[in-house]
Parts: C-alpha cells; structure tokens; sequence
C-alpha cells in the first residue's frame, strides 16, 4: 500500500549555545492517504516539532522524511517552498493571517505564489471560502472576524490548493468548545473528501473526530491506536 | 508571483505607514530635487557662457603687444607699443589660414554732448573688426576702410554709451566730443551683452584707427597699434593661423632661440576652455553635494527597511509557510524600497524643476531643465532603491522559515 507520508528514525536535536536537548528522539511512522491523525501528549513531548518535521518547515537533524514517497531529506530552500505550496497545507494554532489583508486576499497567496492566473485566483479563493461558510465574509479583513471564522479563513487558505495532506497544529486550541466542533465538523467532511488530515490537540473530545490518535511523549511515540 | 502582485503588497505596505514612508522618501526627494534643479541652472548658465563666447566672434586669435604675461587675458592695454599697421597688413597678407585682421587702439576718454557726459573705452580700429567680430549696426551704417584712409573724424556707438548720452534718441547724425575734438555718430552698434569677462561689450565707441593715431593716443611711432583680432579662415585652421602669425611675428621682430617675444597671442578658444571648466567645477561641486544627500537619503531607506523587515518577520514566515520562494521575498522587498526611491525621485523631480522655475523669475537666472537630467534623476532614484534596498531585502529573503514564524 502507497504511503503518503513516511517518517523513519526522525531525530531533531536543538543547540543552544553549549547544551543540547532532543525534541524528537526518533520518530517513525507511516500515514496512507486519506487517514485522520490526532497528535496527542504533554506539553514539550514534541508534538509542534514533529508538525514542523512534517510541513518541511525544519529540518530533522537526522531520519528520513519520504512525502508522495519523494525523499524531501535532500531539497533546497526553494524546493521545500513548492513542496509547501503544492502538497501541504497548514491550519496554525494562531491563525497566522495577514492583518490588513481581506480574507478573500488571504487565502489567494497560496496560489499567488503557485503562479496561477489571477482570474482563476479569485474564484478559487471564493470556492474556498464558500467550503469553509465563509460566503460574504470575503472583503473583511481579520481584526473584523470572529476567532473561528478566522480559523475558517486559515483553513480555507491550506486547502485552496488542493494539497495532499493538511497539518493543524491545535487548530482548535484558541477557540471556545462549540466554535471548537464546527471547526472539527469542518475538517471531517474534508477528509471525507479523500484529503489527510494531521491534527495535534490537547482535547480528548477534539481527538474523537480523528480515525487514530497517537500519542508522544518525551520526543518519543508511546501510542498509535486506530 | 507576477510583478502586479508584488506593486500591490509593496503599495499596500507603503500605505500602511504612510508617515513612515513619506519622511523615509523626504531625504531621496531633497537629493533629487537637488539634482534636478543644479543641473538646470549648470544648463543655464553653461548656455550664457556660450551665449558669450559667440558674441566675440567664431575663429578669433588675439595678438597682443608687449612681453607674454601669464595669466590673465590683458585685451589691448599691453605695456609696450610693440605692433603696428604694418604687421597687421603683414598678418593679412602672409598668413594664408588668416581670412582678417583688424589692429585696434585704446584708450579711455571723457565724451561730451551738450551737458551730458560719459567717460568710456575708445577703439581705434578698422571695418574688419567688425566684420570679425560680426557686430552690425542698429542704424545709421558701419565703418568704411575710406573712413580710416582719410582719418574722418566718425564714430560708432555702443548701446550703452547712446542710452547714457542720448538716452532713447537716436545719437545717428548728432556731434559728440571726444577728448574735446568734435566727432560725428555714424552709426549705433547692435547690443552685445556680457563678455565671458563680464564686461559690458556696449560700453564702448570706436573710430577710425588712424583718426585715433593722430588725436587719441599717444603712441611712440605714427602708426603702433594695440591689440590686433585675427580671424582664421575656419575653426580648424585656428591652431595653423596661431603658428604663421607667429613665425611671422618673430621673423618680423628678430626675435630668435632665447629671446623673450615682444608680443603674445591668445586662442578664444582657451577661454572658452576655462569658462568651460569653471562651470564644470560648479556642476561637480553640486552634483556632489546632491550625492550626498542621496547617500544619506539611501541609509535612511536602508534603515527604515531594516525595521520593516523586522517587524514583518511573522509575516515572511506566513509567506515562506505557504510557499514564498527566497525570490520572491527578495523581491517584494526590493520593490517596497525602490518603489519608496522612485516616488520620493518623481516628487523630488517636480520639486527641483518648480524650484528652478521659481528661481529662474525671481533672480532672473536662466534654467534650462532638460529630459536628459529628469532621466537621470529618474534613473538614479531607481538604482538607489536597488542599492540600499538589497541588504534588507537579502535578509528577509534568508531567514528560516519556522524561525520567522515563530518570532515574537
Ligand atoms: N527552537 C528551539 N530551541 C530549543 N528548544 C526547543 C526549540 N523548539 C522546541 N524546543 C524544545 O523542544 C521541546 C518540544 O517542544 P514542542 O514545541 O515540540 O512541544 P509541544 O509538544 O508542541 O508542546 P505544546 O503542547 O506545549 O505545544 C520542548 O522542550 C522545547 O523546549
Ligand atoms: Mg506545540
């Protein structure tokens, strides 16, 4: 069976200055498509860092990462950059939209920067939009939505593309528990839709919408249960 | 990302600190302002001074008497009264890349006409001078070679000698005393303006040359002369004629190996040189005062775009998460920078050619605002930005990616 995402080994070891401390202890597990993933564990086990192994955004200081079976271990700056454009797509626990960016503005620079047309930017960007329920919200800027529907916005923005894999680092970790299900009701009718979602969460009842949930502890996994 | 996207986050930055941006860009708006506006009153003044030099005459050598002073150009007042007609006829007729000659004499005197007085400089000289020198006349007519042969007592007069003797009369026809001998106004000279000397070149009366051999100077021999004006045949023939009026000239005075010449010659040429070249000194010093301000203009944006970079570092990291490219924040930095230098460069542009059109009628100072130096200025506002913008931009572009989004 064809992976969409394999981690084998993954160690990331942080310097600073003369002391050194392992996040990720090493790290293997494998993902097929369409799979919904929980993250769960302690504060510090290592969680974020392993997300940010995942969405090529750090590198692991040793392991090997196959994404679409592609070992991204020996891609340059700029290749990771289209990796990230192209396949992957990310919910932050912050949000982390443009201020003084309309919504619709924001969830176009994914494509933006995947050179599409700016016609076709446009009504992507509102099909996106229209997924996530955010119809007519589409010229307010952030500071001018509620904490979910910006979240909504965010979301919409990861999947404008159509990536392969979604990564939501406590997607839900800023919002109140109702907000909390529409955002996970949200997610679940993506992945019905073939996408593969990898969540981190504290919440126990946010975990529940996930098909396996795994468990970290210690840069370690100590759990995966399906 | 196409190149409108990028104008449009570059603008939309600029906007968001509108106070920011404007006082960034005030440095590169001085500076080209300043460009813009020395570059037209070095135009405008370089055009007077060749306003000037045309007003002497094209092709022009001067031969002067008495030993060769450095320096200074010293027109007819030499020493000794070293030259006379007869080199002057020599000049004409042995020279073959001279076209004329005209000997002159000087002399200051007191004019009288009725109970007006006026005291001014005397030439004595020939038709060809005029010719030369291609003065014509207002009214009245010019000088005649019969005029010199019979040593009549006429005159021609500059505008400035008329306007203080006869004020908006015409002098033509009327009696003038000059050293109290009684002369005739023959014609009134054309205006000539300025000398590259800055002298009133109608603040003047000429006469005959030998009328003022015999009344006006006192001169050694009957017929010594002062400065002689020679006109080459054409310009390039003007360093060949220098030569033949010399060898000429020291065959003529037995002035062999050794001796020190008892005449010297002068190329107008030579001082449209150093005219030339003070108004460049002029334009290097300004052009340099105006680099410098646009050095400083260009910290100034390096600096502010510096802070930016900072301050926006969340936001590199967004960008770079969702797939930004190093070029492409390169890039929207860079266009930020120059797109600050380009508005600052087009606003100081309007600025500097308002200030020089303002400066030009008010102290009547002739501007000339050109295409070439609004290009110029335009040009350089572009390649500051480029410049000063390349270090913040080159920043942005290399941070990490997870550094970026996790800074704080
Ligand atoms: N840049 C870094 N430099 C040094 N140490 C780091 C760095 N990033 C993370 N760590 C350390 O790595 C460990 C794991 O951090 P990580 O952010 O992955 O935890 P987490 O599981 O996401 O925790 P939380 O649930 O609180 O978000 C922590 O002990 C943290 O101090
Ligand atoms: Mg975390």
């Amino acid at each position: 069976m064809n992976r969409v995402i394999e981690l084998s080994d993954i160690r990331r070891v942080f310097t600073m200055g003369d002391q050194q401390f392992a996040a990720l202890k090493g790290v293997s597990f494998s993902v097929s498509p369409g799979e919904f993933v929980a993250i769960m564990g302690a504060s510090g086990s290592g969680k974020s860092t392993c997300m940010n192994v995942l969405g090529c955004l750090d590198r692991p200081t040793s392991g090997s990462y196959l994404l679409d079976g592609v070992d991204v271990g020996g891609m340059d700056g700029d290749q990771l950059a289209e990796i990230r454009n192209r396949k992957l797509g990310f919910v932050f626990q912050g949000f982390n939209l443009l201020a003084r960016t309309p919504a619709v503005e924001n969830v176009e620079l994914p494509l933006i920067y995947a050179g599409v047309h700016p016609r076709d930017r446009r009504s992507r960007a509102m099909v996106a939009l229209e997924m996530v329920g955010l119809s007519g919200k589409e010229n307010n800027h952030p500071s001018q939505l509620s904490g979910g529907q910006q979240q909504r916005v965010a979301i919409a923005r990861a999947l404008v593309n159509q990536p392969a894999v979604i990564l939501a680092d406590e997607p839900t970790g800023n919002l109140d528990s109702s907000t909390s299900e529409e955002i996970m009701n949200l997610f679940t009718s993506l992945n019905r839709q073939g996408i593969t979602i990898i969540m981190v969460t504290h919440e126990a009842d946010v975990a529940a919408y996930a098909g396996r949930r795994m468990t970290f502890k210690d840069g370690l996994i100590i759990d995966d249960t399906n | 990302m196409d190149f409108y996207q990028t104008l449009k986050i570059a603008l939309r930055a600029l906007r968001t600190n509108k106070m920011r941006s404007f006082l960034t860009m005030l440095g590169i708006i001085i500076g080209i302002a300043a460009v813009i506006a020395m570059m037209a009153v070095g135009a405008g003044a370089r055009h007077v001074i060749s306003q000037q030099i045309a007003s002497i005459g094209s092709n022009i050598i001067l031969v002067l008497p008495g030993s060769t002073t450095s320096g200074g150009l010293r027109t007819g007042s030499g020493g000794a009264q070293t030259l006379t007609s007869d080199d002057v006829r020599a000049i004409m007729g042995e020279c073959p890349s001279v076209e004329m000659a005209a000997p002159t004499t000087r002399s200051s005197a007191l004019l009288v006409s009725g109970n007006m007085n006026w005291s001014t400089v005397v030439m004595g000289t020939t038709p060809e001078l005029f010719a030369i020198r291609e003065w014509g006349v207002a009214a009245g007519r010019s000088m005649e070679q019969q005029d010199v042969d019979s040593a009549a007592k006429v005159c021609l007069m500059g505008q400035t000698v008329a306007e203080n003797l006869f004020g908006s009369e015409d002098p033509v026809g009327k009696i003038i005393r000059i050293k109290k001998v009684p002369f005739t106004v023959i014609g009134l000279l054309d205006r000539k303006g300025q000398s590259p000397q800055g002298q009133d070149q109608d603040d003047a009366v000429f006469v005959p040359l030998r009328t003022a051999q015999r009344n006006l100077v006192r001169t050694q021999t009957p017929n010594s002369v002062g400065a002689v004006m020679v006109k080459a045949r054409n310009e390039a023939l003007l360093g060949k004629a220098e030569e033949e009026i010399q060898s000429l000239l020291n065959q003529r005075h037995r002035i062999t190996n050794g001796k020190e010449a008892d005449y010297s010659t002068r190329n107008l040429s030579e001082i449209l040189a150093v005219a030339e070249q003070s108004s460049r000194a002029m334009s290097l010093l300004l052009g340099a005062v105006a680099s410098i301000s646009l050095v400083v203009g260009g910290i100034g944006i390096m600096n502010i775009m510096l802070v930016s970079v900072t301050e926006r570092t969340r936001e590199i990291g967004i960008r770079m998460a969702i797939g930004a490219r190093k070029g492409d924040i390169l890039l929207q930095f860079l266009t930020e920078a120059v797109l600050l230098t380009m508005i600052g460069g087009v606003t100081g542009i309007v600025l500097g050619a308002a200030g020089a059109t303002v400066v030009s009628s008010i102290l009547s100072w002739p501007t000339l605002i050109s295409v070439e130096s609004i290009s110029i200025a335009f040009f350089f506002s572009a390649l500051v930005g480029i410049f000063f913008g390349f270090y913040p931009a080159r920043k942005a572009a290399s941070l990490n990616p997870i550094d970026a989004l996790r800074y704080e």
